[in-house]
């Protein structure tokens, strides 16, 4: 479903070539669970936005449900949903409903299928009583209830969330955390998220792939990753000591950051 | 696209209302601001009757059909130069995961219909002047081919400033001195300029096509600068050209887009 083989991305900052993400390969089947990890500005959010043909990629070939993501852009978007944990895809003034109908109508699904989406989505993600509510005035975890619906009102054969559980109160991670484990058993959508909560690695994912420098450092179970530190108690503290080893050995490509002038985030 | 922009423009515009108030000022101000454009014009011709050897007739409807170009533009596609903004907020990144064009969303961010106002104020000057030149149907017909062909020079101008943002962050000023500028310039006679300057905006940046050379071919007049006449019926010709460089910059500029850190 996402085949990606030697996958790179430069940037030119302020006359230096920086790599954000270089020589990155792997492949992800229909129906898996896959997070990705790494430390701040290792290039998780740059490859999912070469993924979802947000940015073209300077190296190395990629596809996404069959796709050229940057060149099948607008197709693309009709097989893939995306959400972005730290932005909405909402019309802020908008009431939710309005906003959903706005997507159904940008996506082209017809009125039956909608409803009907709709309903199970209110059901699953308890969307009720907010429906009529404009999303500037929604809490985060209503926001990204929201969100999660708008992603997958056209069915999706892939969804790509970028951090969605970041800032969610331990209920509404929970909430998100079912909804994403049942889609991906019930539905067999394929779910490809990143994240900083290894909360969500244990509970929802079967693989890793971790990415550190812009490369591909790790790609397996979390079994697997746990192993590779076997004295250690917890997941957390075995990705801790991989961020931290990889910290020490010297960088190549200086910050990796897309943009020396944009503020700044979590990449 | 078309109905994409009608959706997307219907959903702004719904938003916009959301807010009541700020909606009937801006509405009002954009008459107020249009009306004192056209004092400035009276003001001139009560001092001196003629401006660069056009009547005040004359100068009404060059200034209107510019204006009105100028002003449905900006309605329609005027937002295409705040790219910098989305591109710093990161809402471009949430407009290029959507089956639609980019251009297209980023055309109707922030649409609000009370830009009209502007519209309809130089339609009304436009409309005076015609009514007192008396022009035959011969050449009359190209007034809606001038008009056209401005908004679509305008709304190149406008996507050929987005497309500069992608390579200078904050460049908006620098495009709106091309776009707001531009249309302040056709606002008089281009021969009360010097040749150079109306040299370059026939040449390079085309907005003597806008409303000065198909103007002069509706007037009758010939060419101050001696280009022949059916100079002005290149207007739709010019349009298209730089429609052309201003699309292969837009996708240049996408293809190259940076996105921001998360």
């Amino acid at each position: 479903m996402i085949e990606a083989d030697g996958l790179g991305r430069t940037f030119t900052v302020r006359r230096r070539v920086v790599h954000a993400v270089r020589d990155l390969t792997f492949r992800v089947a229909a129906g898996e669970f896959v997070a990705c990890l790494g430390p701040n500005g290792a290039g998780k959010s740059t490859t999912i936005k070469m993924l979802t043909g947000i940015l073209t990629p300077t190296s190395g070939r990629v596809r996404v449900a069959g796709l050229d993501p940057s060149r099948r852009r607008t197709a693309l978007a009709r097989r893939i949903g995306v959400v972005f944990g730290q932005r909405t895809t909402l019309w802020w003034d908008l009431p939710l409903r309005d906003s959903l109908e706005l997507v159904r109508l940008l996506y082209k699904v017809d009125r039956k299928m909608f409803r009907e989406r709709l309903d199970e989505m209110c059901d699953l993600l308890d969307l009720g009583g907010f429906l009529g509510t404009p999303v500037r005035q929604l809490s985060l975890g209503q926001r990204m209830r929201g969100d999660i619906t708008a992603a997958l009102l056209h069915d999706p054969a892939v969804l790509v969330l970028d951090e969605p559980t970041i800032g969610l109160d331990v209920v509404s991670k929970a909430e998100v955390r079912a909804f994403l484990r049942r889609l991906n058993s019930e539905r067999g959508t394929t779910v490809l998220l990143t994240t900083h909560d290894l909360g969500d690695v244990e509970r929802l994912c079967r693989r890793v792939l971790l990415i550190d420098h812009g490369r591909l450092a790790f790609d397996g179970t979390v079994e697997g990753l746990r192993a590779t530190a076997p004295g250690r108690a917890s997941i957390e503290d075995v990705v801790a000591d991989l961020y931290l080893r990889s910290r020490t050995t010297p960088r190549t490509p200086p910050a990796p950051r897309p943009a020396a002038d944009e503020p700044s985030g979590t990449a | 696209m078309i109905r994409t922009y009608a959706l997307l423009a219907w959903a702004w515009t719904r938003a916009a209302a959301q807010y009541r108030v700020s909606f009937a000022l801006m509405t009002a101000g954009a008459f107020v601001i249009g009306g004192l454009d056209i004092a400035v014009i009276w003001i001139i011709f009560a001092n001196t009757g003629s401006l660069a050897g056009f009547g005040l007739t004359e100068v009404m409807f060059l200034y209107g059909a510019s204006e009105l170009a100028f002003a449905l533009a900006d309605l329609l596609f005027g937002s295409v130069d705040r790219i910098s903004q989305q591109i710093r907020a990161g809402t471009l990144d949430v407009m290029l995961i959507r089956p639609a064009s980019p251009w297209v969303q980023m055309a109707t961010d922030r649409f609000t219909p009370h830009r009209i106002g502007r519209a309809v104020q130089a339609g009304t000057v436009l409309g005076i002047g015609l009514a007192r030149l008396d022009i035959p149907l011969t050449r009359a017909w190209m007034v809606p081919v001038m008009v056209v062909s401005g908004i679509v020079i305008f709304a190149a101008l406008f996507t050929l400033g987005g497309a500069l943002q992608f390579l200078l962050t904050d460049a908006t000023e620098v495009a709106s001195a091309f776009t707001y500028g531009g249309a302040m310039l056709n606002q008089y006679p281009l021969s009360v300029y010097d040749a150079r300057i109306v040299r370059g905006l026939t040449f390079v940046l085309p907005l003597a096509f806008v409303n000065w050379q198909p103007g002069l071919y509706v007037l009758g007049r010939p060419d101050p600068l001696g280009l022949p006449s059916w100079t002005g019926l290149l207007s739709p010709a010019a349009a298209l050209a730089l429609a052309a460089v201003a699309a292969l910059a837009w996708r240049a500029g996408i293809r190259r887009y940076r996105s921001t850190g998360s």
